[in-house]
C-alpha cells in the first residue's frame, strides 16, 4: 500500500520512466513510510504542518488517505481523465496491485515459522498448568488439617500456660515480701557493720512498698521496724557526721546519704556548714598561732602557702561539696554559701592582712610580692566557684592596698634614706672641724650623698617593679596596669620623694632656732647645691628611668618634669639665700657685738687692726673656700678684673680723704648731708637681703652686703670719741683692703665703707680723722 | 587735697624721733627730734595744712642733748617726752700736764675717759610755750632766728637704772602715767604737780643672763590701760601695769632682734612687732606660739611698725632699706570683710547685694611702697587727726608726708 502511494503522485512520469522510478523513489518511499507511522501513532501534526504541500488526509480521492472512497475515486478519474489515461492509470494500477501481492506473499512466508513456534508453546504451557493446579489443590487440603490439629493442640495448653504465669508472679511477689521480712534484719545488719551506703539503698528501695501498704498490720510492722531502724541509722549518721573526725569528702558521703533518707535539707545545710565552719576555723586558728608573737614566725611566703593550702582549699571542698549536695536548695543556697565563705573569707583576710602588716616593716619585696602572688592565685578557684562572695575581688583589693602601702613604706624608706644623709653630711661636716682641716671635701660628700640617693631611689623602683612583672598573677588588673603605675609609683613614690626632699630641705630655710643656726651652714649650702643639680639633671633622669620601667599610660593627669624642675629650683635658691642670710648673720652678729660692747667714746688712739675684723676677713675667706668647693666663680664687673691691691688702697683712701673730709669742718653739717644725699642719687639702691645667684661672688657680695650694712646701722647707734672714730677708719681701711676681690662690684664695698666712716665721723663731737698714710701702714702691719 | 604726692620736709639735722602731736585731734602735727652731737638739738614742730598742702614749721631748742626717742602726752598738748643723750664728755688738754710728761698725762686720759666720758640716756618731760601749743601762725623764716626753749617739767631720774630706751605715755589716760624703759628695767612713773614732779611709783626688771635691755616697748589702749608691752633682744613680754608682773612672754618672736611693736586699736589681743630679720609678725597673745601672720616685704631690717588708730587693717612700717610699706591686712583685723553697713540704711536689694559683697573673703596685700627716703628710715607714725595721712622720716633729716591711696580709702569707707 505504501507502494502504490508512492507511486501516487507522480502520475506524469512516463513507463519510460520506470526504470528511473524505484532508485529515485527510494528516499521518497521510505520517508512516506515514516510519515504513514507517525499519522498512525497521532504525531503527524508536526509533520503534516511542515508539508504543506502534502494532500489532504480528508481527501477522499487519496489512495494513500484513510478516508478513500473507491466509488468517488473512480467516479473522478473517469470524469476527468481522457481515455487514454484513464488507460495508463489502469495499467498502473494493476501493476500497483501486483507489487503488492508479490509484497504480501513475502510477509506471510517470512513469518510462519514463527506462528508455528508460538503456536506450540502456547500448547505446551496449556499442560503444565494444569498440572499445578493439581498440585496447589492438594496443598490447599493439607494446610486445612495443619490448622485443625494447632487449634486443638493450644486449646489443650491454655489451662496449664496460665497457672504456669500466676506462679511465677506469686515467685516475685514472695521474693519481694521475703525482702520486705529480711529488711529489718538486714539493716540491722548493713548498720552493725557500718555498711551506711547500703542500707540506705535498701531503705530506699523499701521505703515506697512500705508506705503503700502500711495499712496492712504485718506491713506496718515491718514498716515501724524499718523506722527504727532508719532512725537509728540516721542517728549514727549524724553521730558519725557530728564527730567531724572524718574529712570533708567522708562527710560529704554522710551528708549525702542522710539526705538520701529524707532528713531535711534546710538543716543539713546548716549543720554541713557548721562543721564546715569549723574545720576552716581550725585552720584560721592555726594561722593565727603562726601570726602570735611567741613562736618565731614563718616567713611570709610559708604563711601564705599555709593558708592557701589549708583555708582556701578546705574552703574550695567546702564549696563544691555543698553545691554538688544542696543544688536543689536554689538561690537561696548558693546565698547561705556565699554568705558563709564571705564572712570565713574576710577573717581570712584580716589574718592575711595582719600577717602583711607585719612585713609592711620589712625589706624583701620579692618574698612579699611571691607571697602575695600565691594568695591571689590560691584565691582565684574559690572566687570561680564563689562568684557571688567577691572573694577575688576582695583578694585584688588586698593585694593594691598591700602595694599601696609598700609605695608609702618605700616613699618612707626614701625619706629616711635622705634624712640618713643629711645626718651623715652633718656627722662628716662636724668631725674634721676637729682635726683642725677646713673645708671637709664638700664636693665628695655632695657626690656622696647624691649617689646614695640616686641608688636608694632606684633600689626602691627595682623593688616595686616586682609587683608589675609579667609572671606575678595580678600584674594584669587594671590597677597595676595604670593608677600603679603613674599615680602610685610615679606620682606617689618619686614625684612625692621630690617634693619631700624639697620639703625637708626647705624646712632647714624656716627653722625657729634661726639665731643659733642649727643647721650647720655647709649643709645648707650642700643641700642647695644638690637641688640644684636635680634641677639641672638629675629628676628628668629619675622620670626618664621610671617611665620606662614602668610604661606610665597617660589617662592619669601626671606632675610634667618642669613644675618639679621649678620646686627643685626654687628650693635651691631659697637655701642659698638662706646660707647667704645664716653667714651674713654669724658675721654680723661678731661685728655687732664689736661696736655695741665697746665703749667708743674712750678708746685709745688705733695702733692696730682689731682683731674682729681680722676674724671677720677670715671667716669671709673660709666662706669663699667652702662656697667655691661647690658653686662656679661667676662673673665680676669687668673693672674689678684689673684692680689690683695697691691702686685700689691708692683709690680707697684717696677717695675717703675727699668724701668726708669737708664733714670736719665744724661749719657745714649741711655739707655732709648734701654730699652723701648726691652721691646717693648717682649710686643705685642697695637691696641688702636680696635673692642670690647660684655662683660664688653673688653668695660672697650677698654676705658681705649683710654684714656692712649691720655695720653700718650699729655705728649709727652708737657716740664715738676722736679715737673711736679713727679705729672706725682704720677698720674700715682693712676691710676694704681685703673684702673687694670678693665681690661681685667693688664700688659696693667702698659705697658701704664710706657711709660707715661718713656715719662715724657723724656720731663724733669731736672728728679729727686719722692720716691716711698712718691708716694704711697700720692696716698692712696688722 | 586733689595731690596725692608725698610733701617732703628736709631737717638740717640727723633725726630718728618721730612722733603725732597725740592730743590734737584737729590739726596735723608731728614732733620730730633731731641728733646732733655738735649743734643744740631742735624739735621740729611741723603742721601740715591739708587744704594746701603746705608744710608749717616751728622749731624748739632741746639743748639737753641728741634725741632718741619722742613721746607726745596724750592729755596735754603742750607736752612732750624725750629720751636723749646727755654726753659727760670731759677731756682734759694735754697742755696742763706739761710738767708731768706726756705719759703721765695720758695715763691721766685713761683713767679719765675711763670714768667721766660716758654717755647717758636720759628722759625727761617738757612743755612747749603756749602759742606754738596750737600751731602758729608765724612765717618759717622768722622761726629758725628766734628758736624758743622747750620749758623742763621734770627728769626721769635713772641714775640708778641705766639707759633709757623710750617713754611711752598711758593711752587715752590723763597724762599723768608714764611708762619708761631703762636698759633692763620698766619703770612706771605718776607725773605729780602739774607734771612737776615725777614720782617712781612702781618698776620691775628682767632677770636673766647676759645683758638684758629692752629696746621698745608700747602700751596697751585695751584692758583699761593695765597692759604694756616690751622687746628685749627677741623676745616680746607683756606686763600688768598694776602688779608689774610679766603677763606673757613671746620667746624667739623674731629671728634676730625685735626693733618695734604696737597694738592693735580694735582687737584687743593682736599686737604687731617688726626687727631685724626683716619681717613683721602678727601676734595674738593668747597663743604665743605661733604668729597669726608674718610679713616679709623688707629688705633690711624693720625699724617701725604702725596701726592705723580707726582702720587697724592699715599697717606701715619703715626699714633702714629706705622704703616705707603700708599693708592692707585685711584678713586679720577688726573688719575682715570690709565695712559692715547698718541694714536699716539701704533698701532690700542692695542688701543682699552687699551681704553677697561683703561674704568675699578680702585678700592682704602691699598697698603701696614709698621710696622717697634715700638714708634708712628709723620712724613713721600716723597722724593723730587724719586716719588718711602719716609721716615718715629717715636718718638724714626727711620727712615725708603721705596719704593712704585715695581709691583705698574709698573702698574702706564705702
Amino acid at each position: 500500500m505504501a507502494a502504490a502511494a508512492a507511486a501516487g503522485p507522480s502520475p506524469g512520469s512516463g513507463p519510460g520512466d520506470s526504470p528511473e522510478g524505484p532508485e529515485g523513489e527510494a528516499p521518497e518511499r521510505r520517508r512516506k513510510a515514516h510519515g504513514m507511522l507517525k499519522l498512525y501513532y497521532g504525531l503527524s501534526e508536526g509533520e503534516a504542518a511542515g508539508r504543506p504541500a502534502g494532500p489532504d488526509p480528508l481527501d477522499p480521492t487519496d489512495l494513500n488517505g484513510a478516508h478513500f472512497d473507491p466509488e468517488v475515486y473512480l467516479d473522478k478519474l473517469r470524469r476527468e481523465c481522457p481515455l487514454a489515461q484513464l488507460m495508463d492509470s489502469e495499467t498502473d494500477m494493476v501493476r500497483q496491485i501486483r507489487a503488492l501481492d508479490s509484497d504480501m506473499q513475502t510477509l506471510v512466508y517470512e513469518n510462519y515459522n514463527k506462528f508455528i513456534s508460538a503456536t506450540d508453546t502456547i500448547r505446551k504451557m496449556k499442560n503444565d498448568f494444569r498440572k499445578m493446579e493439581d498440585e496447589m489443590d492438594r496443598l490447599a487440603t493439607n494446610m486445612a488439617v495443619i490448622t485443625d490439629f494447632s487449634a486443638r493442640i493450644s486449646a489443650t495448653l491454655q489451662d496449664r500456660h496460665e497457672r504456669i504465669t500466676k506462679l511465677a508472679g506469686v515467685h516475685a511477689l514472695l521474693r519481694k515480701l521475703q525482702f520486705l521480712f529480711e529488711l529489718p534484719s538486714r539493716l540491722t545488719k548493713c548498720v552493725e557493720l557500718g555498711a551506711y551506703g547500703q542500707a540506705v539503698r535498701y531503705q530506699g528501695r523499701a521505703q515506697a512498698v512500705l508506705q503503700q501498704y502500711q495499712h496492712l498490720p504485718s506491713f506496718r510492722a515491718i514498716q515501724d521496724d524499718c523506722q527504727v531502724i532508719t532512725a537509728r541509722l540516721a542517728q549514727q549518721l549524724r553521730q558519725r557526721f557530728r564527730e567531724g573526725g572524718s574529712g570533708a569528702p567522708e562527710q560529704a558521703e554522710c551528708v549525702e546519704l542522710l539526705l538520701a533518707l529524707g532528713e531535711p535539707a534546710e538543716e543539713l545545710c546548716e549543720e554541713f556548714l557548721a562543721h564546715a565552719r569549723g574545720r576552716l576555723e581550725k585552720e584560721l586558728r592555726s594561722l593565727e598561732a603562726e601570726l602570735g608573737p611567741s613562736p618565731p614566725a614563718p616567713d611570709v611566703l610559708e604563711f601564705t602557702d599555709h593558708g592557701g593550702s589549708g583555708f582556701v582549699g578546705g574552703l574550695c571542698q567546702v564549696a563544691a561539696a555543698y553545691q554538688e549536695l544542696f543544688a536543689a536548695q536554689g538561690p537561696a543556697g548558693a546565698e547561705k554559701l556565699a554568705a558563709f565563705a564571705r564572712e570565713l573569707g574576710s577573717r581570712y583576710f584580716a589574718l592575711v592582712e595582719r600577717r602583711l602588716a607585719q612585713e609592711q616593716g620589712g625589706g624583701d619585696n620579692s618574698l612579699l610580692v611571691r607571697a602575695l602572688d600565691r594568695f591571689h592565685r590560691r584565691l582565684r578557684a574559690p572566687g570561680a566557684l564563689l562568684a557571688a562572695a567577691g572573694l577575688a575581688d576582695a583578694a585584688t583589693e588586698i593585694v593594691e592596698r598591700v602595694a599601696r602601702e609598700r609605695l608609702g613604706h618605700h616613699l618612707q624608706g626614701l625619706r629616711a634614706a635622705f634624712l640618713g644623709c643629711l645626718t651623715d653630711v652633718r656627722q662628716a661636716l662636724a668631725a674634721p672641724r676637729v682635726a683642725g682641716k677646713e673645708g671637709p671635701g664638700l664636693a665628695e660628700l655632695l657626690a656622696n650623698v647624691a649617689s646614695s640617693i640616686l641608688s636608694h631611689i632606684k633600689a626602691s623602683l627595682a623593688a616595686v617593679h616586682l609587683f608589675t612583672a609579667k609572671e606575678v598573677s595580678f600584674s594584669n588588673k587594671p590597677y597595676f596596669r595604670g593608677e600603679f603605675c603613674s599615680q602610685g609609683v610615679r606620682e606617689g613614690l618619686i614625684v612625692g620623694f621630690i617634693h619631700s626632699m624639697c620639703q625637708t630641705a626647705q624646712s632647714f630655710c624656716d627653722s625657729p632656732g634661726e639665731k643659733g643656726g642649727a643647721t650647720p651652714p655647709a649643709l645648707l649650702l650642700l643641700l642647695s647645691r644638690l637641688c640644684l643639680d636635680y634641677e639641672t639633671a638629675t629628676i628628668s633622669y629619675i622620670l626618664t628611668l621610671t617611665d620606662e620601667q614602668f610604661l606610665v599610660q597617660d589617662q592619669f593627669p601626671v606632675t610634667p618634669v618642669s613644675t618639679l624642675c621649678a620646686e627643685a629650683r626654687e628650693t635651691a635658691r631659697r637655701l642659698l639665700t638662706h646660707y647667704v642670710k645664716v653667714q651674713g648673720l654669724v658675721i654680723s652678729q661678731m661685728l655687732r657685738k664689736s661696736v655695741e660692747t665697746r665703749d667708743w667714746l674712750s678708746t685709745l688712739e688705733p695702733r692696730n687692726v682689731r682683731a674682729v675684723m681680722k676674724r671677720v676677713v677670715e671667716d669671709t675667706t673660709a666662706i669663699d673656700v667652702q662656697v667655691g668647693l661647690l658653686y662656679e666663680e661667676g662673673v665680676r664687673k669687668a673693672q674689678s678684673s684689673d684692680s689690683s691691691k695697691r691702686t685700689f688702697s691708692v683709690y680707697s683712701s684717696s677717695r675717703q680723704q675727699g668724701r668726708y673730709a669737708p664733714s670736719y669742718t665744724p661749719s657745714a653739717p649741711m655739707d655732709t648731708n648734701l654730699l652723701s644725699n648726691i652721691q646717693k642719687l648717682f649710686s643705685e639702691r642697695i637691696d641688702v637681703f636680696s635673692p642670690v645667684e647660684f655662683n660664688k661672688v653673688s653668695v660672697l657680695t650677698g654676705i658681705i652686703k649683710i654684714s656692712l650694712k649691720t655695720l653700718l646701722e650699729c655705728v649709727r647707734l652708737r657716740t664715738f670719741g676722736r679715737f673711736g672714730l679713727q679705729q672706725v677708719q682704720v677698720d674700715c681701711h682693712f676691710l676694704q683692703l681685703y673684702l673687694w676681690r670678693f665681690v661681685a662690684d667693688e664700688e659696693l664695698v667702698h659705697l658701704l665703707l664710706d657711709e660707715v666712716v661718713a656715719s662715724a665721723a657723724l656720731r663724733c663731737p669731736d672728728p679729727v680723722p686719722m692720716e691716711p698714710s698712718v691708716v694704711e701702714v697700720i692696716c698692712e702691719r696688722g | 587735697m586733689e595731690d596725692d604726692a608725698p610733701v617732703i620736709y628736709g631737717l638740717e639735722f640727723q633725726a630718728r624721733a618721730l612722733t603725732p602731736q597725740t592730743a590734737e585731734t584737729d590739726a596735723i602735727r608731728f614732733l620730730v627730734g633731731t641728733q646732733s652731737l655738735k649743734y643744740d638739738n631742735q624739735i621740729h614742730i611741723i603742721d601740715f595744712d591739708d587744704e594746701n598742702n603746705i608744710i608749717n614749721k616751728n622749731v624748739l631748742l632741746h639743748q639737753a642733748g641728741e634725741i632718741w626717742h619722742i613721746s607726745a602726752s596724750p592729755a596735754d598738748r603742750g607736752v612732750l617726752a624725750t629720751c636723749y643723750n646727755r654726753t659727760f664728755c670731759y677731756v682734759p688738754s694735754l697742755d696742763s700736764f706739761g710738767a708731768l710728761g706726756k705719759s703721765a698725762a695720758q695715763l691721766f686720759i685713761a683713767l679719765a675717759t675711763s670714768s667721766d666720758s660716758k654717755v647717758l640716756t636720759c628722759a625727761a618731760v617738757w612743755r612747749m610755750p603756749k602759742e606754738l601749743e596750737s600751731g602758729s601762725h608765724e612765717s618759717p623764716d622768722d622761726s629758725s632766728s628766734t628758736a624758743q626753749t622747750l620749758e623742763l617739767l621734770c627728769h626721769l631720774d635713772n641714775t640708778a637704772h641705766g639707759n633709757m630706751a623710750c617713754v611711752v605715755w598711758e593711752p587715752m589716760g590723763d597724762g599723768k602715767k608714764i611708762i619708761s624703759l631703762a636698759d633692763n628695767h620698766i619703770l612706771l612713773w605718776d607725773l605729780q604737780e602739774s607734771s612737776s614732779q615725777a614720782v617712781l611709783a612702781s618698776s620691775a626688771s628682767l632677770e636673766g643672763k647676759g645683758q638684758l635691755k629692752f629696746t621698745s616697748g608700747r602700751w596697751s589702749p585695751h584692758h583699761n590701760c593695765t597692759q604694756v608691752a616690751t622687746a628685749n633682744d627677741t623676745t616680746l613680754r607683756g606686763w600688768d601695769t598694776r602688779s608689774m608682773s610679766q603677763i606673757y612672754c613671746i620667746e624667739n618672736a623674731h629671728g634676730q632682734l625685735v626693733r618695734d611693736l604696737d597694738f592693735n586699736p580694735n582687737k584687743q589681743y593682736y599686737l604687731a612687732s617688726c626687727g631685724d630679720d626683716c619681717k613683721v609678725k602678727f601676734w595674738d597673745t593668747r597663743n604665743v606660739t605661733e604668729p597669726v601672720k608674718t610679713l616679709e616685704e623688707h629688705s633690711h631690717w624693720v625699724w617701725n611698725v604702725r596701726y592705723n588708730h580707726s582702720h587697724d587693717q592699715l599697717v606701715l612700717t619703715g626699714s633702714s632699706d629706705s622704703r616705707v610699706i603700708l599693708s592692707n591686712m585685711v584678713s586679720i583685723s577688726s573688719e575682715p570683710f570690709g565695712h559692715l553697713v547698718d541694714d536699716d540704711d539701704i533698701s532690700d536689694q542692695e542688701d543682699h547685694r552687699s551681704e553677697e559683697k561683703s561674704k568675699e573673703p578680702l585678700q592682704d596685700n602691699v598697698i603701696a611702697t614709698y621710696e622717697e627716703h634715700e638714708d634708712s628710715v628709723y620712724a613713721v607714725d600716723w597722724s593723730s587727726a587724719d586716719p588718711w595721712l602719716f609721716a615718715s622720716l629717715s636718718y638724714d633729716g626727711r620727712l615725708v608726708i603721705n596719704r593712704v591711696p585715695r581709691a583705698l580709702k574709698y573702698h574702706i569707707l564705702l
